[in-house]
């Protein structure tokens, strides 16, 4: 094993930090969610990452986005985060696509993934991605953050808890989102995608955990 | 008696756990209207720890709980 992940070893066997190297990860989205999850992933010794996201960089991100710096307003998030990819771990590869997910793209840039990586900031977009995930027969490690709150689910193949989450005529209201949110919600989110990547059980399949930083709760639901 | 519990931003305005009167609730949707809560800003309706609609009945000794969406990222 080499040095730089000696400090996974004993959490992670050494079999699954070599099984772990072998997984393809999609990210969707590298805003508040997504800069979390790149980070974490660089340092677990995964080799393949694909990045997706069309937006840029502007200035209200600062306040919880990782990967914003003032440096990169007004460039590209995707490609921000290969550039950070590089200087953690120059060892992955990194596959940025700087264009939003469609209905006509999904599919095409979801397949061949071995776990798709919620990161998206609406509803429209967590349904077409949700949709595609079925379709392909992709796990999609789910995350959702507002203010002081986050929500986190494993969603295998066959599920319908998104549809349950986010009914037809459901709208968000607010887009309020704290520095420690995605953080939080990331690290959920990476972790219990590890567990499914190494054959672990994962307690988050068809349950979700809704965690409150405000009084400091975390409720899990079964479906 | 019912016991209803809010959660995150439901709680704005309103606090965390009630107990009602039983006698007068029929279903989900009666809770709703007791907290004037729209229906579209109930992500998770659970009654005994269970998925449920706010269409479905309610009885003495229920706990309801109720989560509101969260969709950011």
């Amino acid at each position: 094993m080499k040095a730089r992940y000696i400090r996974n070893f004993e959490a992670l066997s050494e079999a699954e930090s070599d099984l772990l190297k072998t997984q393809k990860i999609c990210i969707v989205g590298c805003g508040g969610l997504g800069g979390y999850i790149l980070e974490q992933f660089l340092r677990l010794g995964v080799e393949s990452i694909t990045v997706i996201d069309g937006d840029c960089f502007e200035e209200s991100n600062l306040n919880r986005q990782l990967l914003s710096t003032e440096n990169v307003i007004g460039n590209f998030k995707a490609l921000t985060a290969k550039e950070r990819a590089q200087e953690v771990n120059s060892q992955i590869k990194v596959h940025a696509v700087n264009v939003f997910l469609t209905e006509e793209n999904a599919r095409e840039l979801l397949k061949g993934h071995d776990i798709v990586m919620d990161a998206v900031d609406n509803i429209a977009a967590r349904r077409i991605m949700g949709k595609t995930c079925e379709e392909l027969g992709i796990p999609l490690m789910y995350g959702a953050i507002q203010g002081w709150y986050a929500q986190i689910s494993l969603i295998l193949p066959g599920s319908s808890l998104l549809d349950i989450l986010y009914q037809k005529e459901m709208k968000l209201t607010s887009k309020s989102s704290l520095s420690f949110t995605p953080a939080v919600c990331a690290s959920f989110q990476v972790a219990e995608a590890v567990k499914y990547l190494c054959g672990r059980e994962c307690p988050l399949k068809e349950r979700v955990l809704y965690v409150d930083m405000l009084s400091m709760e975390a409720v899990m639901v079964k479906f | 008696m019912i016991e209803v519990r809010l959660f995150a931003t439901l709680r704005q305005g309103r606090g965390k756990i009630f107990s009602l009167d039983a006698a007068n609730y029929k279903c989900g949707k009666d809770i709703l209207k007791e907290f004037q809560i729209p229906e579209e800003e109930v992500a998770i309706f659970l009654i005994n720890g269970f998925h449920s609609k706010p269409e479905d009945p309610v009885k003495d000794g229920d706990v309801i709980a109720l989560f509101p969406p969260v969709g950011g990222g």
